[in-house]
């Protein structure tokens, strides 16, 4: 049995003027320890199908099961990062860091000092007690991991969280994220319209189509490169080989929403 | 090229922001002796009919004795309390008022019409209406605090909770939280600032109310002291209770203000 299986996907968004047809036809599985890409351009479909496996939007077709259990609403064992870190500025780095604990009755001892090493293990364990403006926004996207790792995951969905970063900022983080999952065993969905970061920190990238959002193909990269932290990745032959080939991909897409 | 001088150009900049202030003032304690002294002066010069118009001396003597006897301060006993309960009631039920709808969106959609029509009318005039339905009494100045200052502060505060950013509510829910936790984490403490903002001006709004409760019924507080000094002649004590009206109501919403600054000091 499959980790993570989605099944006939479907979603369409109704409003009074049309309906819009978001996803069709989305069916795959993702394995246990896996990280995956999902790479397209933008409006494909990719946050609506993140919403949909963490249990936010029920799809208006198809399913999604966690080990066998289906997914309906959000799950304890899912955890959701968005494109921006959406700290609460009202609440300390502490109290962020501690939401989803405090939300699932689950402050102990034991998970309070989980959460604090990952604090320390990201290395802003002397930022606890500043509120989120004090922090950078490489900063506070790290704060933002430890808020969702903090309830101990098995899958993590992101939702673009290097896209509102400097350049610099989101090759080291991806370096950070990359290894503190691979150390924690997560399996990851990465929602990202950059060629470059979808190779550099994947084990497989999913390549969607637009209008209706449709899977296009899938690529699985090397293992070479996935060996590699992202940062080297980038440097190696295979990661622009493959740059290639997936930059070819997805013009033949961009040729079809044209005609 | 200007002759060099060793000023820092920082140090100089901030002496140039201090002289424009002391500007300000000096401008601001002129405007204020010039209105005073030409009351006073036309006043004991006959220009103006110094029955009507009273001056600044007769009202500060009045103000003095008032002290002195003790009699002032239990009227301004009354109005301070009943303004302070009329805003804090008119914020909080405004506010719970705007949870309830917010909570329930088939509500918020019934009521808008009529929460529109009720904001539009003068609240003042339902006056006579609260004194038959609450009697003549503390209870009826209190109704007209609150009544004023409900339904805007239920309207602000509603729009303040839809304007919440939807990806706030999102991190709660993934973390599979309520709707009571999402509008106990997010909706509540993101709208802070526009419930202290209606606090600040329903402090305002109280006072038109408490003060025109006051004109209908009371026999007691500010309000009554206008009204009855209107009713015997005597300008000096309207005159009187004006200012320590004007008074009171800057330091309320002072206080708000230094309230507005600690609590929200975080958001943004
Ligand atoms: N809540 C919604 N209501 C209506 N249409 C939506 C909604 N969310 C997304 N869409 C539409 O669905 C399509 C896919 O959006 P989205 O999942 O955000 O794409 P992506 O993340 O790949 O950029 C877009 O055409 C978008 O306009
Ligand atoms: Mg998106």
């Amino acid at each position: 049995m499959a980790f993570l299986q989605l099944k006939d996907i479907g979603q369409t968004y109704y409003s009074k003027q049309a309906a819009t047809t978001a996803l069709e036809d989305i069916t795959f599985s993702v394995a246990e320890g896996e990280f995956i890409s999902f790479l397209g351009p933008s409006g494909c479909g990719k946050s609506t199908l993140l919403s949909i496996i963490a249990g936010l939007l029920s799809p208006t077709t198809g399913t999604v099961t966690l080990r066998g259990q289906h997914i309906t609403k959000p799950h304890p064992k899912i955890g959701y990062m968005l494109q921006q870190d959406y700290l609460f500025p009202w609440k300390t780095i502490q109290e962020n860091i501690m939401t989803g604990l405090k939300l699932q009755h689950q402050l102990t001892p034991e998970r309070i000092e989980y959460t604090l090493a990952l604090m320390k293990e990201i290395g802003l364990s002397d930022t606890l007690s500043l509120y989120p403006k004090a922090l950078s926004g490489g900063m506070r996207q790290r704060v933002a991991l430890v808020r969702t790792l903090a309830t101990n995951p098995k899958l993590l969905l992101l939702d673009e969280p290097f896209s509102a970063l400097d350049y610099q900022t989101k090759l080291k983080l991806e370096d950070l994220v990359s290894s503190t999952l691979k150390e924690h065993g997560k399996t990851a969905i990465l929602v990202t319209h950059d060629i470059g970061e979808a190779i550099a920190m994947s084990d497989r990238i999913i390549l969607f189509s637009t209008k209706p959002g449709r899977l296009f193909r899938s690529f699985s990269v090397t293992e070479t490169l996935r060996r590699r932290l992202p940062f080297e990745a980038r440097q190696h032959e295979d990661y622009s080989m493959m740059f290639q080939e997936i930059w070819e991909e997805l013009e033949q897409i961009e040729q079809n929403d044209a005609d | 090229m200007n002759k060099m001088t060793p000023t820092d150009p920082l140090a100089s900049y901030v002496q140039q922001l201090r002289k424009k202030t002391i500007y300000v003032r000096i401008t601001q304690v002129i405007i204020f002796l010039l209105f005073f002294g030409l009351w006073q002066l036309s006043s004991t010069e006959r220009w103006i009919d110094p029955l009507l118009f009273s001056s600044p001396a007769k009202i500060v003597t009045l103000l003095y004795d008032k002290m002195i006897d003790g009699s002032l301060f239990s009227h301004i006993g009354m109005t301070l309390s009943e303004t302070a309960i009329g805003f804090v009631l008119g914020t909080l039920f405004g506010t719970l008022l705007a949870t309830l709808i917010w909570w329930f969106p088939f509500l918020a959609r019934v009521l808008d019409p009529y929460l529109v029509i009720l904001n539009a009318m003068p609240k003042v005039a339902v006056g006579p209406i609260l004194i038959v339905a609450l009697g003549p009494n503390i209870t009826s100045i209190i109704a007209m605090g609150i009544l004023i200052s409900i339904i805007i502060t239920t309207l602000v505060i509603h729009t303040a909770f839809q304007g919440v950013d939807e990806n706030y509510v999102k991190v709660i829910r993934s973390f599979g939280g309520s709707k009571y936790q999402c509008f106990k984490e997010v909706i509540l403490p993101a709208c802070f600032p526009a419930i202290i903002s209606s606090l600040k001006v329903n402090v305002g709004l109280s006072w038109v109310g408490v003060i025109v409760g006051e004109f209908l019924v009371s026999k007691e507080g500010l309000g009554y002291l206008i009204i009855y000094g209107f009713q015997v002649f005597n300008f000096t004590l309207v005159l009187m209770s004006l200012l320590v009206i004007a008074i009171l109501a800057t330091i309320m919403y002072k206080i708000v203000e230094v309230l507005e600054k600690k609590l929200i000091r975080h958001h943004h």
